[in-house]
């Protein structure tokens, strides 16, 4: 089991004759994923890599029966590509476009909050069920099944969390990075409430950073609603109030919210073992499991 | 990007609201002259981005020439927290009563922009949110619809503004929300709303911060941008000119990385380890010895550096090419200024490790005993 996504998956890949949307689709197919058409306007009736291309979003599920859709368009027109595909009866979105301006994403998640539909992301490296299929950018080759979900709001310290858990020979029932922007579709509350809900999960990892209050309301949907135990990883202690690392939601807001300090001891009281290093992390998971 | 005061205050005037006469300048004969067109008293208000200008001496309340000189003297050239001050903002003083806060801002927990009113304007807001919170009244705004006239009006009546002077203050809180929607704002503030003796309404302060990922469809905020850069530091301006996100700190150990989470846990470590990073600064995907070269060269240029680690996690991007771009980068040196600690991690990162050039760079097999070796060579290079 897993979450999200599996075997079963049919994917519209937005954006798949552009340079990064036609190098991932290819990455996507050779681990396993069923991609099966693209969407992109103007170019429908053309085939990439033998995958079906259409104008429109709602062409690619009605003949092509997709259910998810990675979106690969570039910032100015990311969120109408979202949009479109919130239109149709999808049941996952994920969207990996970094730069989304901030009032285009607030529509969307208007927009997301009256339909059933999962987005994942934007300004994330999408989400992976190791041996099955992914969606997004992420590395398959570091990944293995396993019984360990990981939500992360960052691509490479999942990798480097990953990495660490492949060593000591735990796998992932699935990994979602949701995305490092400040106003995302599935938040951690709502990435670890379906893997509370997976059978196959026995535990989670869950890797937050520095800005809004995302990491300390899941500590306490982790204290109320959860029995999958959960490991912590905080990045940003020693980031500096007011600056941006990296990410456009990682800021510690010039009053102080937004800290490490703060999410940390959230989990804590919540019972979470917060490691001080991604090795730490690799062997609370041990210990839980 | 955020606008420097005298921008913000056009901009408002654009759009109609009522802010005070104004005139930038940028000496002081420019400060008299600036005063005379507007009228004694004036205040004096050095254009730098930073928060309590007031009380770290960048404002000053002047009545007449003598004044004014000596203020602009003192005020042009100085340094206000750690930024250079070269041009003043000469503004016509407001004889005030009272004084309001309001403001959009983006509640990124609810998704939603949030308009916020206060009659405890004139101090840090913030402050005012952690011990009176009741004080601020605030509206959240659905963006699809934008603020209907009745939000404004609730939020200032809720936060118990004058009924003489509220629809005016509801008024200047619409105009400030159309702004905020118009120009791609994260943040807009009017602290302190002034209320005068003649009741009335005057946007004595402006604070606007613009979306950088909205800036591709603003190309006026664009031109601001480039006029109002000159109080930028040195390396945070190479920084850009390069594309790398990069935050200067103060500590000796400098920091490469790719992806913003793992460069902040490589930072975190580094202060886990007993050291102090000197910088947040990420690659970004793939690493070419272009790339490379050039983070190389904006570590090295910080002259608190002492050492530098390099951690690399190879995705789709793999180790030996992130290996050879790194090998190629430094072999361009002709010295190798500090020492340098490379971990990479990843796809094909043993290949990668074994391809490392080992007599320019230490090569270390986990993110952990990189930061400490990196941390080792810094506390030994400042012991120098």
């Amino acid at each position: 089991m897993s979450i999200l996504v599996d075997d079963d998956t049919r994917v519209v890949v937005q954006g798949i004759t552009g340079g990064e949307g036609k190098f991932h689709t290819q990455q996507m197919v050779d681990y396993g994923t069923n991609v099966v058409a693209g969407a992109v306007p103007g170019k429908g009736g053309q085939d990439v890599d033998g995958i079906p291309v259409y104008d429109t979003v709602s062409q690619a599920v009605e003949e092509e029966e997709a259910d998810a859709s990675v979106v690969f368009v570039p910032p100015a027109f990311a969120a109408d590509a979202m949009f479109e595909a919130l239109d149709t009866d999808l049941d996952l979105v994920v969207a990996i476009t970094e730069g989304v301006p901030q009032q285009d994403m607030a529509r969307v998640y208007k927009r997301l909050s009256e339909t059933d539909t999962h987005l994942v992301g934007p300004n994330c490296p999408g989400l992976i069920t190791p041996g099955e299929a992914k969606l997004g950018i992420l590395p398959g080759n570091i990944f293995s099944s396993g019984n360990v979900g990981l939500v992360s709001r960052s691509g490479t310290l999942t990798y480097q969390v990953v990495d660490s858990l492949t060593q000591r020979g735990i796998g992932q029932t699935t990994a979602v990075g949701i995305g490092g922007d400040p106003i995302i579709g599935t938040d951690f509350i709502g990435a670890l409430d379906l893997f509370e809900q997976d059978p196959d999960t026995d535990a989670v990892v869950m890797c937050g950073e520095i800005g809004g209050e995302d990491e300390e309301e899941a500590a306490a949907f982790i204290g109320e609603q959860m029995d999958t135990p959960v490991a912590g990883f905080i990045a940003g202690r020693t980031a500096p109030p007011g600056k941006r690392m990296g990410h456009a939601g990682a800021i510690v807001s010039g009053s102080g919210t937004g800290t490490a300090e703060s999410k940390i001891s959230a989990l804590q009281d919540a019972g979470v073992p917060v490691g001080d290093t991604p090795e730490e992390v690799a062997d609370n998971v041990e210990d839980l499991l | 990007m955020k606008l420097h005061e005298y921008q913000a205050k056009q901009v408002f005037a654009d759009a109609g609201l009522p802010v005070p006469d104004s005139k930038l300048a940028a000496s002081v004969d420019e400060v008299v002259e600036a005063a005379e067109n507007v009228g004694y008293p004036v205040a004096i208000k050095a254009q730098v981005q930073v928060g309590g200008r007031g009380k770290a001496g960048g404002i000053e309340l002047v009545d007449d020439e003598e004044e004014a000189r000596e203020a602009a003297d003192r005020i042009l050239g100085m340094d206000l927290k750690g930024l250079h001050v070269d041009r003043v903002l000469v503004e016509a003083a407001v004889d005030f009563v009272n004084e309001l806060y309001v403001g959009v801002t983006m509640d990124r927990n609810e998704g939603k922009p949030v308009a916020m009113v206060s009659t405890k304007g004139g101090v840090d807001i913030e402050s005012v949110a952690e011990e009176t919170p009741e004080a601020i009244s605030r509206v959240h705004v659905d963006p699809s619809f934008g603020m209907h006239p009745f939000q404004a009006r609730k939020a200032v009546y809720d936060a118990g503004v004058e009924r003489d002077v509220a629809m005016d203050v509801a008024s200047v809180l619409t105009t400030l929300y159309q702004l905020w929607d118009d120009k791609d704002s994260t943040d807009i503030e009017v602290n302190p709303v002034m209320i005068t003796s003649d009741r009335e309404v005057v946007c004595a302060d402006a604070v606007m911060n613009i979306d950088d990922d909205a800036l591709f469809r603003h190309a006026d905020l664009q031109e601001m941008e480039e006029e109002g850069d000159s109080s930028q530091d040195d390396l945070e301006a190479k920084a850009d000119e390069y594309g790398f996100d990069y935050v200067r700190l103060s500590g000796n150990t400098g920091i490469i990385g790719n992806g913003a989470g793992l460069v902040m846990t490589t930072l975190d470590l580094v202060d886990y380890y007993g050291g102090e990073p000197a910088n947040f600064l990420d690659i970004g995907g793939g690493a070419k010895a272009s790339r490379v070269a050039n983070a190389l060269d904006m570590v090295f240029s910080d002259e608190n550096v002492d050492s530098v680690v390099f951690n690399i996690f190879g995705g789709i991007t793999r180790g030996d090419e992130v290996a050879k771009g790194i090998n190629e980068a430094l072999e361009s040196f002709e010295e190798i200024p500090k020492p340098v600690v490379v971990r990479l991690a990843g796809t094909n990162a043993e290949e990668g490790m074994e391809i490392l050039n080992t007599d320019l760079v230490t090569v270390e097999k986990t993110l952990e005993d990189a930061v400490q070796r990196a941390v080792e060579y810094a506390d030994t290079e400042a012991d120098k």
